[in-house]
């Protein structure tokens, strides 16, 4: 950002002061982050960067850990993997069902009660999570579902539709209705008419909806702490626990995969909601 | 519209106005059969166990249960101040038996202990009596029981019992804000030392207050800079933002536990500019510094994204209008940008808040003891100690807070323009 040629030395000042400021932030937000890759090649047992590191020594440097993640004696995180990922992708399938439908449903402008609605449908984002877990808990346990995939599932799609229902009702503040009535005028039944007009249009909504429900289910620890025995075992629970008894470098492993899998994610969600931008653009 | 004027009709012969109402409900009725299945599923899996929580925490059942001949006679008991009648003994009397007999008069020793100091001893009295049947229940009751001890003679003990009629009871929310109902009924707060409640409930509206405000400090700047940067910059930019975004919570929270332990990089670094000795290197993690400094890092995307959002639609020509007027530009600034930036300021500060006041997963692990907060509070008792109706209790007076504050978030912004990404 160039300041033109007339700015007062001060408000130069004042704009280099921001920008130090602006530095320190970003610094702050994403440095972190980068200090599990190195650490989770170290040869060592200690999480501090040892001499040899500091020195690019490449014998400080090993996969042990990453072997120890995979190979391991009692090997949790297989299991705690497949279970992560099962309950995700079917929680995902479900919260993608039943949001999409209810902000179909929420976007027509004949729904009664759409402010009291809404508010309910999106309440299981803003109530704190340890109160969801105490909810879903006491339901779980008197429906027999505790310490079951269902019931982690069923629970991981009560937190992920929110996601869902906000992403597709975005989506479609921005679509033409018109097109839907030219395609019953046109002689199509309404099933027909979603699959081959509304669904490819609000495809991007969807599918970033979904990634939200996705990420929701893959990362929740505190509904699944209430609701996990020892065969429902999941990611985070595994690094909850790893991370409340000793912090080894085993998690640090795991924790670089996942990082190159939120930012998989990251991309993936941004270029949908370029993609959507673009299609809104055409309808509008 | 006059009475002569001719109805209008569609070609079946039918009122337009009743056709169309026809097909407005229609209409209604489509748009609520999508909504039904999700808004079903929520309100029996969702909805009904928080109110199932709300029953939970009022209910005070089991003594009603246990004495109820006696809560009968004790409607006859007029005369407060003086023991109650025969009949109440009677029935008293009737009521342990049974329960003796079922092995559940411990139980009930152990709850009434509660009320008052004193009914073990007294219960367990009797109930060796009943065992040896050395009750004759052709004589009065009432003598053969005030004589066993002396506390079966004093009317507070009665009174004591009557209080447990009622099957609900608000004793749960009472201890969550460290007060109870001492013997004569009336509230009272517990001693000073003992008020741990109260310190929670301060710390962790304190915690979230700081947490909204840092968050705040920082991602007002740097929301700007995204805002106003040319495309292809702010895109690059807003990785730092999105990424963290995008990252479990619990990588987030380890990544500050290498850094803030004391051979940690913060640390380190502290020592290499020489603001600490090497050998005195502070504490930074399991207390509130660390809870503040992870807290902020892990909500700060939360308040970057609503203030992104809407300071992309504030026009730049707006400040060069302002300056062009004669403002310098920290008048421009003040008068014309800022008072356009609240609804995000509001969305931003109430997101941040109410995440942060719930928070439980980062607080337990960073935090130690005195970063500890009322979430971590409510696990404890669930997971714990069991008693599920004082969690449930603190449960429902945390999701009143956040609900109030919920209210204020959708009459200022409205919840259906939260955006996300």
């Amino acid at each position: 950002m160039a300041l033109p040629s007339y700015t007062e030395t001060r408000y130069r000042i004042w704009h280099y002061i921001y920008l130090t400021i602006c530095t320190f932030v970003f610094f702050f937000l994403i440095a972190p982050l980068f200090v599990i890759f190195p650490l989770s090649f170290n040869a060592e047992e200690f999480l501090v960067f040892s001499e040899g590191m500091k020195n690019l020594d490449p014998d400080a440097f090993s996969l042990r850990w990453y072997k120890d993640m995979i190979y391991g004696t009692k090997n949790p995180w297989g299991l705690a993997a497949k279970n992560s990922f099962i309950i995700a992708i079917f929680a995902t399938i479900g919260s993608i069902i039943l949001g999409t439908l209810a902000a179909l449903g929420l976007s027509s402008r004949h729904m009664p009660y759409k402010g009291l609605i809404m508010a309910t449908l999106i309440s299981p984002m803003i109530v704190p999570l340890i109160i969801s877990g105490v909810a879903i808990f006491f339901f779980m346990a008197k429906a027999g579902l505790a310490a079951t995939h269902t019931g982690i599932v069923l629970a991981h799609i009560i937190l992920g539709t929110p996601f869902v229902v906000i992403t597709v009702t975005a989506t479609l503040s921005g679509f033409d209705h018109s097109v839907t009535r030219a395609a019953a005028s046109l002689g199509s039944n309404p099933v027909n008419t979603f699959m081959k007009i509304t669904l490819p249009l609000i495809l991007p909504g969807v599918i970033s909806g979904g990634l939200f429900a996705f990420v929701t289910s893959f990362d929740e620890v505190v509904v699944v702490l209430f609701l996990a025995g020892l065969e429902n075992t999941t990611i985070p629970i595994q690094m909850w626990t790893g991370l409340r008894e000793q912090l080894s470098p085993t998690i640090l492993a795991v924790a670089t995969c996942l990082i190159l899998l939120s930012t998989l994610i990251l991309i993936s969600a941004e270029l949908l909601r370029r993609r959507s931008e673009r299609l809104r653009g055409i309808n509008r | 519209m006059s009475s002569e004027t001719k109805q209008i009709l569609t070609t079946d012969g039918i009122p337009l106005e009743v056709s169309l109402k026809k097909a407005e409900k229609k209409n209604k009725i489509k748009a609520f059969l999508l909504v039904a299945p999700l808004l079903l599923f929520l309100v029996i899996t969702y909805i009904f166990p928080i109110g199932d929580m709300f029953m939970r925490s009022v209910d005070d059942k089991m003594i009603t249960n246990m004495l109820p001949k006696t809560f009968k006679a004790m409607e006859k008991w007029e005369n407060l101040e003086e023991l109650p009648p025969e009949e109440v003994y009677r029935s008293f009397y009737e009521d342990y038996k049974l329960l003796a007999e079922n092995q559940q008069h411990g139980k009930l020793g152990q709850r009434l202990n509660k009320e008052k100091n004193g009914f073990n001893t007294i219960t367990k009295k009797l109930f060796r009596q009943i065992k040896r049947k050395k009750i004759d229940e052709s004589v009065s009751i009432k003598e053969q029981i005030n004589k066993l001890h002396k506390r079966w003679r004093n009317v507070e003990y009665w009174l004591a019992i009557k209080r447990t009629a009622p099957p609900y009871t608000v004793a749960k929310y009472l201890k969550g804000m460290d007060m109870y109902f001492d013997s004569d009924g009336s509230i009272t707060q517990v001693e000073e030392d003992r008020r741990i409640h109260r310190i929670l409930w301060l710390r962790t509206l304190e915690i979230a207050f700081f947490v909204t405000l840092f968050s705040f400090f920082m991602g007002y700047p740097i929301a700007h800079l995204l805002a106003t940067l040319p495309m292809k910059y702010s895109n690059l930019l807003m990785i730092c933002v999105l990424l963290p975004f995008w990252t479990s919570l619990l990588v987030r929270t380890a990544s500050w536990m290498i850094l803030l332990q004391q051979q940690g990089l913060v640390n380190d670094f502290f020592v290499m500019i020489g603001l600490v000795g090497d050998d005195n290197r502070p504490e930074m993690m399991y207390n509130k510094v660390g809870t503040y400094v992870a807290m902020t890092q892990i909500l700060l995307p939360f308040m970057v994204l609503p203030l992104y959002s809407v300071m992309k639609t504030i026009s730049p020509s707006l400040m060069r209008a302002g300056k062009s007027l004669g403002g310098t530009p920290f008048v421009a600034f003040w008068k014309v940008y800022f008072p356009l930036t609240i609804p995000g300021i509001g969305a931003g500060c109430l997101l941040v808040f109410i995440l942060a006041i719930g928070y439980y997963i980062t607080p337990a692990l960073v935090g130690g003891a005195s970063g500890t907060l009322i979430s971590n509070q409510i696990a404890f008792h669930m997971k714990t100690t069991l008693d599920w109706s004082f969690a449930s209790a603190m449960g429902l007076m945390l999701l009143t807070g956040v609900l109030v504050i919920y209210w204020i978030y959708n009459k200022l912004v409205g919840v259906d323009n939260i955006k996300l990404g």
